[in-house]
């Protein structure tokens, strides 16, 4: 050990520099916070618009920031602001479902159920962040799917699960988390710790529907029955299936690439050939994608010039090219 | 250059023992752990809010970029070991790493919405992290008397705890008040890092000077000098001790997710698990290093991790409702508490200084990687034979890993003096 020396003279100066670089950090930690808090936009939870046919509905990241806003599904008509507040929102035969969180300590979220005049019907408490929503054709069936994260302090770095639930809004009986659903896997059943669902989408039967399953570093795609309550494993990487409104092909994110630089394609499955085709988009689409109408689909792509996110529609046939359809917005949803 | 005259250590070269406080740099130290790990649980927490809410990307994404670079820190945590101790840059290549990591979030916030950018910011952080560990407990070690190691250890891990359970809250706190603007989160969090950077650069004292000649005589390559090392018998026993229980260590993820289906409480409830053992660690840091000290440091090891087996106990018994909530949580916070602090003061008298650095690097690497292969041994367990049986499995081990650590920790600890005088 080294022998100690008086210090005090050098102590001083020391303290002092800390004391004025802790103010300076200070100040402009301060001043960031401030700025950022002015330009916060409001939590709403009303609509000043219902749930209209012909309407495509989404969430805007630019006027009427995190607020759902709309747009005539035909032609390009003028956007009309001042929806609920989402982080996720999906409509459909007079129902629409909202998932918002409210920050605070602990952080909450919530899945709200909204009527044709979007006002709340009923609302969810639910731990996790909000990540993927639909709405059965009809509007009866519900799923949304919440994404869970363990804290570093709790050792599990890198955990992280889903959690998915199904609602019947006609009974009001409520799945909370359907991992527990009974799975088959190449023809046997599977059993495992690690299995995670995401991206369900359902057939106008209200009882077929068709999510993504993750199990031991693997993605699947299942059909699963409501009322027999199972699930089967149909084919192999895909996730976020969304089913056609003829309900004959499914789109899909397709994993092109491992690592994380553009790693998913859009692909469309035709259920009947159960052949697969990629579709004209070129970027790699992180979204469940949304059908407009038998031959067109809508997703969500990181934003352009300074945009958080841009809407873009491609031709579901494989042919043509996206197109920016909303510039400054996500979650879309057609309500036919 | 110590801090002040009153220095514990100095006063205890002289021969008088001070009981009642560590010494300044590991004050010091403690303080930069509490305001760097504030700093880097603020980024955690929110990072997976932001992946999915600001950037719409997918939690398998988010999973893929957090796991990625586990691996790769285990062996940064070698390399920052053996660079430290190459003429005793302890404070340059620990400050590098607070520094690295403090700027890995201004990475985040110029990465925009890139996955690239963020990945790297990531792996910025974690290299960061990896580079100053064992640096850092080095100099924990190399000022403080040796007798009472337990205490300086016990008093960091606990500052350092506070900053890991303050980070998240202030985080929240932010998200709150700005409405989820997730740059004004990078932004404090950087400034909170640099900060700490600088009560690193200012209140831990540098390198003390060694004479020139005794600088260049010294410089083994990094396998020779790990090598060397475990060529001491006690240094190696203590390793193997490390390892042999790491390897029967479930991962607290496991725990917590087997209380959460044994209870099936509200799972708002889930991430108050981790802070509770957390506040336990928090609270029984410092009583277990003082304890190591007093009786000796293989007792509160071993007592720690027949804590970890008591959690497994619960886990596996009828036991139910709020005694199987409370006392796994207590559990995993006394197994905490009484191996996380004492395994480096434990270790410490066998290393010689000029090498403690390396050789503390060499059993944080070694626990690291046996705990990462016992938790994929669990998952996989877990889904060959279900939940019971791979418990059952775990505990066996973990009871069968206490006898042999405690055959294998040396009995009474070698004053380090006898130790450097027969290695330099």
């Amino acid at each position: 050990m080294t022998r100690p020396r008086p210090t005090s003279l050098t102590t001083r100066p020391r303290v002092l520099a800390v004391a004025v670089a802790a103010a300076v950090l200070t100040t402009v930690a301060v001043t960031y916070t401030v700025r950022a808090a002015h330009e916060a936009p409001p939590t709403v939870t009303t609509s000043e618009f219902a749930l209209d046919k012909g309407q495509l509905y989404f969430r805007s990241t630019q006027a009427g920031a995190g607020r759902v806003a709309r747009l005539p599904l035909g032609g390009r008509g003028p956007r009309t602001t001042g929806g609920p507040t989402c982080e996720r929102f999906h409509a459909a035969g007079g129902t629409g479902l909202c998932l918002l969180r409210r920050p605070g300590i602990p952080p909450k979220a919530y899945a709200v159920v909204l009527d044709g005049k979007l006002r709340e019907k009923r609302r969810i408490a639910l731990p996790g962040i909000p990540n993927r929503a639909r709405v059965s054709a009809s509007g009866r069936i519900l799923s949304w799917t919440m994404f869970t994260t363990g804290d570093s302090y709790s050792g599990g770095g890198g955990s992280f699960s889903t959690r998915t639930s199904i609602l019947d809004t006609r009974t009001g009986y409520l799945i909370k988390n359907m991992e527990e659903i009974p799975l088959t896997l190449d023809g046997r059943r599977h059993h495992s710790p690690d299995v995670n669902y995401w991206g369900v989408t359902f057939a106008p039967d209200d009882n077929r529907f068709y999510a993504t399953v993750s199990t031991r570093g693997k993605t699947y795609l299942v059909r699963g029955d409501l009322r027999k309550w199972a699930a089967t494993a149909l084919r192999e990487n895909v996730e976020c299936p969304s089913l056609s409104p003829d309900n004959t092909r499914l789109a899909f994110k397709k994993r092109v690439r491992g690592g994380t630089s553009d790693p998913w394609r859009l692909y469309v499955l035709d259920l009947r050939t159960m052949r697969e085709r990629p579709l004209a988009e070129h970027h790699s689409v992180d979204d469940q994608a949304a059908w407009l109408d038998d031959d067109t689909l809508a997703y969500a792509l990181p934003g352009r010039e300074g945009r958080k996110q841009d809407v873009w529609t491609v031709p579901a046939d494989g042919s043509g090219r996206p197109e920016l359809r909303i510039p400054g917005g996500s979650s879309p949803a057609a309500v036919r | 250059m110590y801090l002040a005259t009153t220095d514990a250590v100095a006063t205890a070269t002289d021969g008088r023992r001070s009981r009642g406080r560590v010494t300044g740099p590991v004050l010091a130290l403690g303080a930069v752990s509490l305001v760097t790990d504030i700093s880097s649980e603020m980024v955690t927490a929110v990072l997976p809010l932001y992946f999915v809410l600001g950037l719409g990307l997918s939690p398998l994404a988010f999973g893929f970029l957090d796991g990625l670079y586990n691996g790769v820190t285990a062996f940064v945590r070698l390399l920052g070991g053996y660079a430290a101790d190459r003429g005793g840059r302890h404070k340059l290549v620990a400050g590098s790493g607070y520094l690295l990591s403090a700027l890995s979030r201004l990475g985040l916030l110029l990465a925009g919405g890139a996955t690239a950018g963020i990945g790297a910011a990531i792996a910025a952080d974690r290299l960061g992290k990896g580079v100053r560990t064992a640096p850092r407990d080095a100099l924990i070690s190399l000022h403080s008397p040796p007798d009472q190691l337990g205490r300086a250890f016990g008093v960091h891990r606990a500052m350092d705890t506070t900053g890991a359970l303050l980070g998240p809250l202030a985080a929240f706190a932010l998200l709150w008040v700005t409405a989820d603007a997730y740059d004004a989160v990078f932004m404090v969090s950087f400034c909170c890092g640099l900060f700490g950077v600088l009560l690193l650069v200012a209140f831990v004292p540098g390198r003390e000077e060694p004479p020139p000649a005794r600088r260049r005589a010294r410089g083994p390559s990094a396998p020779r000098l790990a090598l060397a090392l475990l060529r001491h018998a006690a240094f190696r026993r203590v390793c193997g001790a490390a390892a042999l229980l790491g390897a029967a260590t479930v991962g607290d993820a496991f725990l917590y997710l087997l209380l959460q289906r044994r209870l099936d409480f509200a799972e708002s409830w889930f991430p108050l698990l981790p802070l509770g053992t957390a506040a336990v660690y928090l609270l029984l840091a410092v009583p277990a290093g003082r304890l190591a000290d007093r009786f000796g440091r293989r007792g509160p090891f071993l007592a720690g991790h027949a804590a970890l087996l008591v959690a497994y106990a619960l886990l596996l018994l009828p036991t139910g409702g709020r005694p199987l909530l409370v006392g796994v949580v207590l559990a995993l916070g006394v197994f905490y508490a009484a191996t996380d602090g004492v395994l480096m003061a434990l270790v410490a008298p066998f290393v010689p200084p000029d090498q403690r650095a390396s050789g503390m690097a060499v059993v944080q690497t070694g626990q690291a990687l046996s705990r990462l292969v016992a938790a994929a041994g669990f998952g996989a367990a877990w889904t060959l034979w279900g939940i019971g049986t791979a418990l059952t499995c775990a505990a066996l081990a973990l009871t069968a890993a206490i006898a042999g650590a405690a055959a294998l920790l040396p009995r009474a600890a070698e004053p380090h003096g006898t130790l450097r005088r027969r290695t330099t």
